[in-house]
């Protein structure tokens, strides 16, 4: 099974290839497509799934690895 | 020449005419392929080209050639000749407008094609259809908007898939990743398509493929033309891109706000599927079309970085211009349509539009057009 997760720039996490999405207790989610954005803002009315909000709330995030700044 | 009961998937039959240029050619479309008299353009009488009802009739006609053509029409005048030539002639007025509409573009800073995508969007701030959609349309309202845009979907996603044997590399790749989703992943009755035409049935409209041509004014023939000149030239395609671009990052917010409009007018769940379906797979569409699409392309190909910000601007121009076009007949207590009946004019009184557009659209207007 080979899946990718990848941030796009101030938006959703963007997943593809062979995944399953699962609640906690196991059932699965229908994705309704073969690739799919999982909302990391907070705020998407359709959780888990991204719906364009975190352009609403100008949401900011970063494409990479974050490391934290020394203090 | 096929004819077919189904009107489902065209072809149309051919609209009626709108002008000495377009009843020329309407008139030659039902005979076989023969030569156009050469100075047929030179009766387009001047107006502006995107209101233009006989330029843009004209250029549908042309166009519509190369998608499912006509009913009743000879394939062969696809590429007869004299028509191409008019069409030529059509295009050349039609482009200069459009590029004097879209203004000039924002210079890309570092290759950063997805930010400078999402500049030209956040510029947008054209009246909020969308919202007037939402809050307060009457059903009549709904269903007119419905009708303009069933010249799009009924064949949504088709203007850009000329694109995909002009890209190599990853903007086709990410194109194709677009695509198949607006193709319901090959599934019939997941093409977004073909769920428009559902949204049709449960407004008790009409689901044939143009059927909507004679009722629908230039400026929504212009938004589709545009797309048809875009992906008929290779020379375009980064403005095809670009279009698509905007047209995906345009999409989540206000399709969310159509669906809820049609609830609020007691709408069930088959009627809005389409607009709920595009809230979350547009979201998907707009980051693959702005980075990977769009951001690929000009990878390759950086001098058409322009083009692809053009391309966005013109979408949304001509998009502002249908906005403000449907909301100023609806603001006048007017159809935003065009008179039923074949040869029925079209009166638009200035004064009253410009009425039309004081506090009301005013207060409409939003940050976004999305
Ligand atoms: S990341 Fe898009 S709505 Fe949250
Ligand atoms: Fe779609
Ligand atoms: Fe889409």
């Amino acid at each position: 099974m080979t899946s990718t997760i990848t941030p796009y720039e101030d938006g959703p996490l963007i997943v593809r290839g062979d995944f399953e999405l699962r609640t906690p207790d196991g059932t699965s989610i229908a994705p309704g497509r073969a690739t799919i954005a999982l909302c990391r803002c907070g705020k998407s009315a359709i959780n888990p799934f991204c719906d364009g909000t975190h352009k609403m709330i100008n949401f900011r995030a970063g494409a990479d690895r974050d490391t934290p700044k020394p203090r | 020449m096929v004819e077919s009961g189904d009107r489902r998937y065209g072809p149309a039959p051919l609209p009626q005419p709108r002008g000495p240029v377009s009843a020329a050619l309407h008139d030659a479309l039902t005979s076989a392929p023969h030569d156009l008299p050469a100075d047929l353009a030179s009766e387009f009488d001047g107006v502006d080209p995107i209101d233009d009802e006989d330029l843009q009739l004209t250029l549908f006609l042309c166009y519509e050639l190369h998608y499912r053509g006509w009913r009743g029409v000879d394939d062969r005048w696809e590429w007869q000749p004299s028509l191409i030539a008019l069409r030529s002639r059509a295009e050349a007025v039609f482009e200069a407008a459009v590029r004097v509409l879209a203004g000039p573009q924002p210079p890309l800073l570092d290759g950063r094609m997805a930010s400078a995508l999402a500049a030209v969007v956040a510029a947008d701030d054209g009246p909020a259809l969308s919202a007037y959609l939402q809050r307060r349309a009457t059903h009549e309202q709904f269903r007119e908007f419905v009708m303009h845009r069933s010249i799009y979907h009924l064949r949504e996603a088709d203007p850009h898939s000329w694109a995909l044997p002009r890209l190599g590399g990853p903007a086709k790749a990410a194109l194709v990743e677009i695509q198949v989703d607006e193709y319901g992943g090959g599934r019939l009755d997941r093409m977004h398509a073909e769920l428009f035409r559902v949204t049709l049935e449960r407004l008790g409209l009409d689901t044939g493929y143009g059927a909507y041509l004679d009722a629908v004014p230039a400026v929504t023939l212009a938004g589709n033309n545009l797309m048809s000149l875009f992906g008929l030239h290779r020379r375009l395609r980064g403005a095809l891109l670009g279009h698509l671009a905007a047209y995906e990052m345009t999409s989540s917010l206000p399709n969310r706000r159509y669906g809820r409009g049609l609830r609020r007018l007691g709408l069930d769940e088959a009627a809005t599927r389409f607009y709920d379906e595009h809230v979350e797979a547009d979201a998907v569409h707009e980051q693959i079309a702005a980075h990977d699409m769009c951001g690929g392309l000009v990878r390759v190909e950086p001098h058409l970085a322009a083009d692809v910000l053009f391309g966005a601007s013109a979408a949304l121009a001509l998009d502002r211009l249908f906005a403000a076009w449907t909301l100023n007949s609806w603001q006048a207590g007017r159809s935003s349509l065009r008179p039923h009946g074949p040869g029925a004019p079209i009166t638009l009184h200035v004064d009253e539009l410009h009425r039309a557009t004081g506090s009301e659209t005013a207060s409409l207007m939003t940050g976004l057009a999305c």
